[in-house]
């Protein structure tokens, strides 16, 4: 899910930087009120965890594919939404600054799509209040503790990952870059952000309940106590039931969804398209030729003009710009190439002498 | 599961390229960050259209390359990463926009191609100034410019310590699914039976390391904030890189410079 810098404006990337800004500061503060320094190589060792875990591939029984840890419900389920979220932040920043993964000016939006939502929204909405929740009381307290990662986790996933998936559509289709429709665009990320969240659910819950079976302490708001009644079904038995549950209640939901889009995309965008073309498309009359290098220009190109004309099917203006444009792209591209050349002999000679 | 040590002689790969000399490496990383930043803002603000407008913009990471001494193809293999989402937002435009551009011969180019062509061009550039950047300055010096930029202590010591130590659990987690794949033969990942245990045991396990740093990280006197050692100040050569790139980025977006030079050999 992570956003190239050509797929947002300067506009909407600036927001989202501030946007995530807030939230790191904010973050920040309670923190250091805590004062949770000891938490800091914790933070960091689990991070450098969640980011190499995050390549290991998990078979998806019963089918040839593999699934990947959702870092954002398992970092703020360990270290809380303020840590986690932190974490996740420079987790991002890592990926995008030396594996290119993820733009840089992009960074202020990937954290909001899948650190903001993963952390916050996945804990204060879900995580904290399954976690105190009454809901399976009668399995036991460690049962009790199991099931609820597990549902909290699945459900986690699956509501954060369609918030970050539907953030990227807005934000692109904010950004004035796809021809694709918002409701197309939105028709194909929340599908298949859908299933991702489901096994990433599942993969996440795994692992905290084999954490909570072992320290309970180390897993936020789980249930600590006695092991009191023998739990009544296996771990395994657990997830698959859940699966199947989450699969069926999944599947119809987004077979709703897409059959019937909502009217969400003419409310909010219905009146405005007229808007975009103009902020966007930025009136062509002011490039190219009608500027006044251009003219000067115009002047020697009478003399020193060898191309003959093409046929355009635009307007004249349009379309002298775009041959001239043409023309002057591939005279960039050979410059570009010849600084290469150029750099590589005088390295070449620098290394033999 | 060939991520994980690709992933690790990546990460030597920028530790050894930022440890080289050079002109670029030797400027200030403040100046370094705000060039990339200025030009990827520059980059992306271009019209979907303007594509020979934007070609220009090729010239500062090709004559930055050069000047730092990176071949500049190391940086396409990264290309795998940013490609999958551009292409599958850019490569529908040829579809959906018939606006005709200009004929060559019996071809039509649409304005779908040309804004898919601006997509990925951006795509691309952004992409090469960003590897530039962390190409030519270390995690040290980026972490210092933060802090100097008044980043919070907290998220910048957290990035250093989290980059140091994604190192040690990228080897230790390759090392596990290699035993592991090596047990499991003809398996192509990890098992639903080992989904938790085979993560879990390793987060334990650090967790308690975690402590156990925390304690000799306190006995050796920290305090909450890593010092940075004084790198060259913010010299007359930063400005005038800063400067000269700037007003050549900001040229490029007010005029169409390819097209200017394309109207000389044009009538």
């Amino acid at each position: 899910m992570h956003m190239a810098d050509a797929l947002l404006s300067p506009a909407v990337a600036a927001t989202m930087y501030a946007a995530t800004a807030v939230t790191v500061g904010t973050s920040v503060k309670t923190l250091r009120n805590d004062e949770n320094l000891a938490k800091l190589p914790t933070m960091a060792v689990t991070s450098a965890l969640v980011f190499a875990g995050q390549m290991i591939n998990y078979t998806i029984p019963g089918t040839g594919s593999s699934g990947h840890l959702c870092g954002g419900m398992m970092l703020s389920a360990l270290l809380g939404p303020q840590a986690g979220f932190l974490s996740m932040v420079v987790i991002l920043t890592i990926q995008s600054l030396f594996f290119a993964d993820g733009g840089l000016l992009a960074l202020g939006a990937n954290c909001w799509n899948m650190a903001f939502y993963g952390c916050f929204v996945g804990y204060y909405l879900l995580w904290k209040p399954i976690m105190g929740s009454k809901l399976f009381a009668k399995l036991g307290t460690k049962a009790t503790g199991r099931a609820k990662i597990i549902l909290a986790c699945v459900l986690g996933c699956v509501v954060t990952l369609q918030l970050g998936a539907f953030s990227v559509v807005l934000e692109t289709t904010v950004s004035g870059i796809s021809e694709l429709p918002f409701q197309a665009f939105v028709g194909i990320m929340q599908p298949i952000h859908l299933a991702i969240g489901l096994v990433e659910g599942l993969i996440t819950s795994a692992v905290l309940v084999f954490v909570y079976e072992a320290r309970p302490e180390l897993v936020m708001d789980a249930p600590i106590g006695e092991a009191g009644l023998p739990s009544k079904c296996s771990l395994k038995t657990t997830l698959i039931i859940l699966a199947v549950v989450v699969a069926i209640v999944g599947g119809g939901l987004s077979l709703a969804a897409s059959s019937n889009p909502d009217g969400l995309e003419w409310s909010m965008f219905g009146n405005t398209e007229a808007g975009y073309s103009e902020n966007m498309g930025l009136d062509e009359e002011h490039y190219g030729l009608s500027s006044g290098a251009a003219e000067i220009a115009g002047s020697i190109q009478e003399k020193t003009a060898f191309l003959p004309d093409y046929a355009f099917v635009n307007s004249e203006s349009a379309a002298g710009t775009t041959v001239s444009g043409l023309v002057g792209s591939v005279l960039v591209g050979g410059a570009a190439a010849l600084i290469c050349v150029l750099g590589g002999f005088f390295r070449r000679r620098k290394a033999t002498v | 599961m060939d991520k994980l040590p690709q992933a690790q002689s990546e990460l030597r790969e920028m530790d050894t390229l930022a440890a080289a000399d050079s002109p670029v490496h030797r400027l200030h990383p403040i100046c370094k960050l705000s060039v990339t930043l200025l030009y990827i803002v520059i980059v992306v603000s271009f019209p979907k259209y303007d594509l020979s407008g934007l070609t220009a913009m090729v010239l500062y990471p090709v004559i930055a390359y050069q000047m730092a001494g990176i071949p500049i193809r190391l940086c396409f293999r990264k290309l795998r990463y940013v490609l999958p989402l551009v292409c599958a937002v850019g490569l529908v435009n040829p579809f959906l926009d018939h606006t005709p551009f200009v004929t060559l011969g019996s071809f039509t180019v649409t304005g779908g191609i040309i804004s898919m062509l601006t997509l990925l061009f951006k795509g691309c550039f952004s992409l090469m100034a960003s590897f530039l950047l962390i190409a030519t300055t270390s995690i040290d010096s980026i972490c210092a410019a933060l802090r100097k930029l008044h980043v919070p202590e907290l998220l910048v010591t957290l990035l250093l310590l989290t980059y140091r130590y994604i190192g040690v659990m990228l080897e230790e987690v390759g090392i596990m699914s290699q035993s592991y794949r090596l047990r499991s033969p003809g398996q192509k990942g990890i098992h639903i039976s080992a989904w938790g245990s085979f993560l879990g045991q390793l987060l334990l396990r650090s967790m308690d390391r975690a402590q156990e740093l925390y304690s000799s990280m306190l006995l050796r006197g920290f305090r909450g904030e890593f010092f940075y050692a004084q790198g060259s100040p913010f010299g007359f050569g930063d400005a005038v890189f800063l400067l000269g790139w700037g007003i050549a980025f900001l040229c490029a977006r007010r005029w169409n410079l390819p097209a200017v030079a394309g109207s000389i050999f044009v009538r």
